[in-house]
Formats: structure tokens, C-alpha cells, sequence
């Protein structure tokens, strides 16, 4: 089974995003960049799928900038075996990407893709369940164990009560959820033979997807500050305040 | 124009965060009405019809939607949507899950986690972990918007709709319900509770975070959270996590107890009434947020506090 892995390149987790003060968004000039952590996630399982047997080829796909390329080779360097670069400067919003991404699984036909549960710049959600819907496969979300049984997955899912459990029919659409896996770290001889694997470079003109955004941005502003409070001294003096506005 | 709401609910109950997402709706404008897709949810779709602003309550009712799957909430919704202009979901399990599925059948870009409704198109919400708010404007013929319960004043339970029923989708679809396994807790549900105590990796055990957390918790009636590193660590249950990628939650008060403060977790809960933080390092991060900071040994303060409550 071919598995496809959709990987976002994004600032890095660590990094304190900073609102541009003409209001048009965030800074991203000199920030340090990274592939979204759901997406390291989604490879690792990819990868160990591979491992067992259960996957035949892993295809990396990333739709972004030039720079996206070195997010392809992050995870070329994990263990994936090939990928493509659809290359645009525009901000791509999750419903194009699922198009784009329809297209490249048509040409491709894996028997899963496994993307990450959300991208932490848009936080989004959007991106898995819009491409399940427009291929008419089914969908596992927030998936936290996923194993395969014929052409059965068998997907836990990480849901608001607790765990919930599905059956999909193969082909079908998983997303990530943290505590799917632990993503190995790619070692420098995996990350030296990853520079051989081959990536294509398309454009969403390729594939007839046309990108312009239907959420117009109005401005990006910084969120209401919170002021910091006080330090107390004890226990009686932390309650004593809580009382005083009535916190308890 | 028409707006249609998709209720959360338990089936024997309706979720607090339907109130709200009508709240949302109402900002929005036109008729509202509610969807409560289930089986053997006659409780739930009862307690929508009180809900104040609502039109009617429709009540889908059968096997297929016991569980929220998405493909199921897929084929009833998708035709509904001829007759409204927009979609309000609640931003739930169910909600995340199901709502981008429908808006990418109606070639519509989902606005997510909604925090403020300006008008019919323009929509304020978060982005990078609430480190920056985006407002946009749909250009959309229809709207499919996810709805962040914790930015929003619940509707009033004090009207009567009239409630219609209609028959599920029929199935069977390409994904199955194998089974559940739902954390059991007669504390206040964590999206929803007034007050939260949350606990992070300092707890170190799952034996020491029942031992220290619990009780504080059922002290304040509180319900109960926990950081991203707690969860993985096996200390507290995923559905705890508050944060970036788990629950948001802004209750009148929260208590984070050995909890640094990355991020990712104040996405979850800066925007509480009062927050408190016990921590030993004085130069943790969640102190720049808490209102009141005390600095020490959770494993004596925790016991002392809950003693003295
Ligand atoms: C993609 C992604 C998504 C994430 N989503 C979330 C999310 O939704 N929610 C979330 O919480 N995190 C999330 N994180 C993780 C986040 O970055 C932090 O790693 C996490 O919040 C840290 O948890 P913590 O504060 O419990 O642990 P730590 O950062 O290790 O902090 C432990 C704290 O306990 C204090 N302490 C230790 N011993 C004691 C003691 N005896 N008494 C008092 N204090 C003590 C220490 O001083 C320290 O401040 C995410 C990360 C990524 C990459
Ligand atoms: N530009 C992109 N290129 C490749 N994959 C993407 C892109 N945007 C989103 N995705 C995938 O969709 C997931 C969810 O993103 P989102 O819906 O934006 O929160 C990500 O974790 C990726 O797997």
C-alpha cells in the first residue's frame, strides 16, 4: 500500500509568533521555520508502517514556498521515499490544499493518507476531513493507534470523553493526533542519502486548482494583554485573596 | 436568511456549548434552527426547543447517528444546507470532525474556532495559538463556521420551539463505530466547569496526580485538567489536555499546579477570570498571566490549600 503524507512548513513551535504592526499579519521574515509537529507524527507512522511491511512507498507532498522543499527533505530523511513540491508564494487556505492534494492522490492512488491533525500557524483543523470528503473516503480524525487488518484500519481516536474506535474501508484518510507516536530524530547518513531522493516540483496550475482565497483578511492584531498579577506569600494569603473577589 | 446549528448533546442530554453556539448564530442574524442528530436523543432535541431565538428544532433520530461520525452528519446535512445560508458548529470532537467534511461538499472554506461574530461575513479567531486574532471576511455564498464555546454567553433556556422529526441517513458507510471507552467523572465536564484545577508534569505519577489534584479539585467543585506533558506521560486521561490542540477552556477560575506556562497550554486557558499559579520555579512562565503566584512545593501547598478551603 502506497501511503501519501501531507506536510506543512511552519514557524517553529518554540518560536513566539510577532504581529506585524501594519495589521496584515504575522512576521515571518528571519523566524525559524519547521515542519508542523503533527506532520513529523504523520511520517513516523508512515514510516513504521513501512517497517512492518503494511506500506510499499511513502510520498512526501507539501504545497508552499521554494523553502518547503527542505521540509520535504526532513522527511525524506525520516524515511520517506520520494516527493512533490507544489510550489506557490500564496498563502494556500486548507479547502485549495485539499483540492491540490486531490488531484496528486488520483494520479498517485494510495491506500491511505495520513496528514497531521492541525497546522499550528492557521490551527485550521480542515485540511484531512475536506480532502476525505472530496475523494468520498472515509475519515479518522485525531487518531492516537492506528493498525491495519486486511483491508480494514482500525483507527483509535483521541475524542472529548475520551477514546473512541473505528473501522475504515481502505482507501481512507487519517489525521494525527500526539500521542500517536514519538517522531525519531533523522540521523546525518539518513539526512545525506535523503539528498538523492528525487522531489518533482509542480505549481497548482498542474493540476487546475485555482488557490485564490474565499476568507479575506480584515487584519491580524495582538490579543488583549493580560496583566500579571502578584506574587503571594502562603497559602492563607492566596485564599485570602481569593475571597476578596470572590473566586471562591 | 436561515441559519442551521448543529447541537452537541450525549443523546440523554444536550451540551452546554449548543447554548452557545446559538449565542454565536444570533450575532450572525436570521431564523436559527437546531440540529440534533442521534439516536434516542428525544431529551437532547427537547432541550434545544427551550433554547431562546430558536425557530424550530429539527430531530434526526436513528442507529446511524448514535455516534457523530462524520460520514453519517455528511449525507444528512449536505442536502439540508439547500435551504440555509449558514452552518454554526460547535468546536467539539464531533464538531472538528464533521463540519470541514460538509464544507468541502458545499465548496465552502470552513471558517475554524470562531471568538466573535461581527456580521453575516466577517468573523474574528484565533491563530498561532491565540498569539495572534484574525479577522476575516467570507466571500462564501454560504458560511460553515466551528464556534469556540468558551468565547461565547450561553442562549437562555427559557423558550419553546416547536421540535419536527426526520428520518436518519440510511447507511451503511465506509466507516464503522468499533467502540468507546469514555473517562467516567461525576466532576463538572473540564469545557464547561466554572472552576478548573489543572496539573502538569511535576505531578510525576498518575498516583500523585489523584493524590494531590483530585481532592483540591473536589474542594472547589472544580472540573479537572491537565498540560499536554501530564497527558503523555500517562498521569491524566487525553481528554484532560488544555491547550493549543486540546480543550480551551475560560473559566471564573483556574488553578494550574506545576504547570510552566509554554504556549501552546495558555492557548487553552489565558482567557480565565482568575488565574491562579503554584510553582517552584519563580521564573516560570505562567506567572507572567496568574493573577495570584505562589511560588513552592506543590506537594506541601497543594495538601495545605486543600485542607484550609
Ligand atoms: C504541536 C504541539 C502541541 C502542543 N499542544 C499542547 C496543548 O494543547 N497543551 C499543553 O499543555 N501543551 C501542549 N504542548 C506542549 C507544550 O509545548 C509544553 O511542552 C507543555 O505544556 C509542558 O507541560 P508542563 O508545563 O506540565 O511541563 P514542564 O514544562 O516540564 O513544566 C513543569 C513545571 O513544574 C514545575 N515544578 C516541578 N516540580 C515542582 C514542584 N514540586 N512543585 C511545584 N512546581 C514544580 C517546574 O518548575 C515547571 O515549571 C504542545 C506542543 C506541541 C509541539
Ligand atoms: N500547505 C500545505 N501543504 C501540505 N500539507 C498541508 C498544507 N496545509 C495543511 N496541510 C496538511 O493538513 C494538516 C492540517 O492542516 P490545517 O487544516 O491547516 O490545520 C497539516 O497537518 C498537513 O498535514
Amino acid at each position: 500500500m502506497k501511503v501519501l503524507v501531507p506536510v506543512k512548513r511552519v514557524i517553529d513551535y518554540n518560536i513566539r509568533p510577532r504581529v506585524k504592526a501594519d495589521q496584515t499579519g504575522v512576521d515571518l521574515a528571519n523566524v525559524k521555520m519547521a515542519m508542523n509537529p503533527f506532520d513529523e507524527i504523520s511520517i513516523e507512522e508512515a514510516v513504521r508502517m513501512k517497517e512492518k511491511g503494511v506500506a510499499t512507498e511513502i510520498v512526501i507532498v507539501s504545497i508552499g514556498p521554494a523553502q518547503a522543499q527542505e521540509t520535504i527533505r526532513i522527511g525524506l530523511a525520516m524515511g520517506g521515499d520520494r516527493g512533490i513540491l507544489v510550489q506557490t508564494d500564496a498563502a494556500v487556505e486548507p479547502l485549495a490544499v485539499a483540492k491540490i492534494l486531490k488531484a496528486i492522490v488520483e494520479a498517485e492512488q494510495p491506500g491511505l493518507v495520513i496528514a497531521g491533525k492541525q497546522a499550528i500557524d492557521d490551527d485550521s483543523n480542515a485540511t484531512g476531513q475536506m480532502l476525505a470528503a472530496l475523494l468520498d473516503w472515509p475519515q479518522a480524525t485525531f487518531a492516537s493507534a492506528v493498525s491495519k487488518d486486511g483491508d480494514t484500519l482500525k483507527v483509535t481516536r483521541e475524542v472529548d470523553g475520551g477514546l473512541q474506535t473505528l473501522a475504515l474501508q481502505t482507501p481512507a484518510v487519517v489525521t494525527t493526533d500526539l500521542r500517536l507516536n514519538e517522531p525519531r530524530f533523522a540521523s546525518l547518513p539518513n539526512i545525506m542519502k535523503a539528498k538523492k531522493k528525487p522531489i518533482d516540483v509542480k505549481t497548482p496550475a498542474d493540476y487546475g486548482v485555482d488557490v485564490a482565497p474565499r476568507l479575506s483578511v480584515v487584519k491580524v492584531t495582538e490579543p488583549k494583554k493580560r496583566e500579571a498579577g502578584e506574587k503571594v506569600a502562603d497559602v492563607d494569603a492566596l485564599i485570602a485573596k481569593l475571597k476578596s473577589v470572590g473566586a471562591i | 436568511m436561515a441559519v442551521l446549528v448543529l447541537a452537541e448533546h450525549s443523546n440523554a442530554a444536550l451540551n452546554d456549548v449548543t447554548a452557545k453556539t446559538v449565542a454565536a448564530a444570533t450575532a450572525f442574524g436570521g431564523d436559527i434552527d437546531v440540529l440534533v442528530a442521534g439516536h434516542n436523543a428525544g431529551a437532547a432535541a427537547e432541550a434545544a426547543s427551550k433554547l431562546v431565538g430558536v425557530r424550530k428544532v429539527i430531530h434526526a433520530d436513528g442507529a446511524t447517528l448514535a455516534h457523530g461520525l462524520a460520514e453519517a452528519l455528511e449525507a444528512l446535512v449536505v442536502p439540508m444546507m439547500a435551504s440555509y445560508d449558514a452552518f454554526f458548529v460547535p468546536a467539539t470532537s464531533i464538531g472538528k470532525n464533521a463540519a470541514p467534511r460538509i464544507a468541502a461538499k458545499l465548496d465552502v472554506m470552513q471558517v475554524s474556532e470562531v471568538t466573535a461574530v461581527h456580521d453575516s461575513s466577517t468573523f474574528e479567531r484565533p491563530i498561532y495559538a491565540g498569539n495572534a486574532i484574525m479577522t476575516v471576511k467570507s466571500s462564501d455564498a454560504k458560511k460553515v463556521v466551528t464556534v469556540r464555546g468558551a468565547a461565547f454567553k450561553a442562549a437562555d433556556g427559557a423558550g419553546s420551539a416547536a421540535v419536527e422529526t426526520i428520518a436518519a441517513p440510511a447507511g451503511p458507510f465506509k466507516s464503522a463505530f468499533v467502540s468507546e471507552e469514555l473517562s467516567k467523572s461525576d466532576r463538572p465536564e473540564l469545557a464547561s466547569a466554572k472552576r478548573v484545577v489543572s496539573g502538569g508534569r511535576a505531578l510525576a505519577s498518575a498516583e500523585q496526580f489523584n493524590q494531590y489534584i483530585l481532592p483540591l479539585a473536589d474542594k472547589l467543585g472544580a472540573g479537572v485538567g491537565a498540560s499536554r506533558a501530564a497527558v503523555d506521560a500517562g498521569y491524566a486521561p487525553n481528554d484532560y489536555q488544555v491547550g493549543q490542540t486540546g480543550k480551551v477552556v475560560a473559566p471564573a477560575l483556574y488553578v494550574a499546579i506545576g504547570i510552566s506556562g509554554a504556549i501552546q497550554h495558555l492557548a487553552g486557558m489565558k482567557d480565565s477570570k482568575i488565574i491562579v499559579a503554584i510553582n517552584k520555579d519563580e521564573e516560570a512562565p505562567i506567572f507572567q498571566i496568574a493573577d495570584y503566584g505562589l511560588v513552592g512545593d506543590l506537594f506541601k501547598i497543594v495538601p495545605e490549600l486543600t485542607g484550609k478551603l
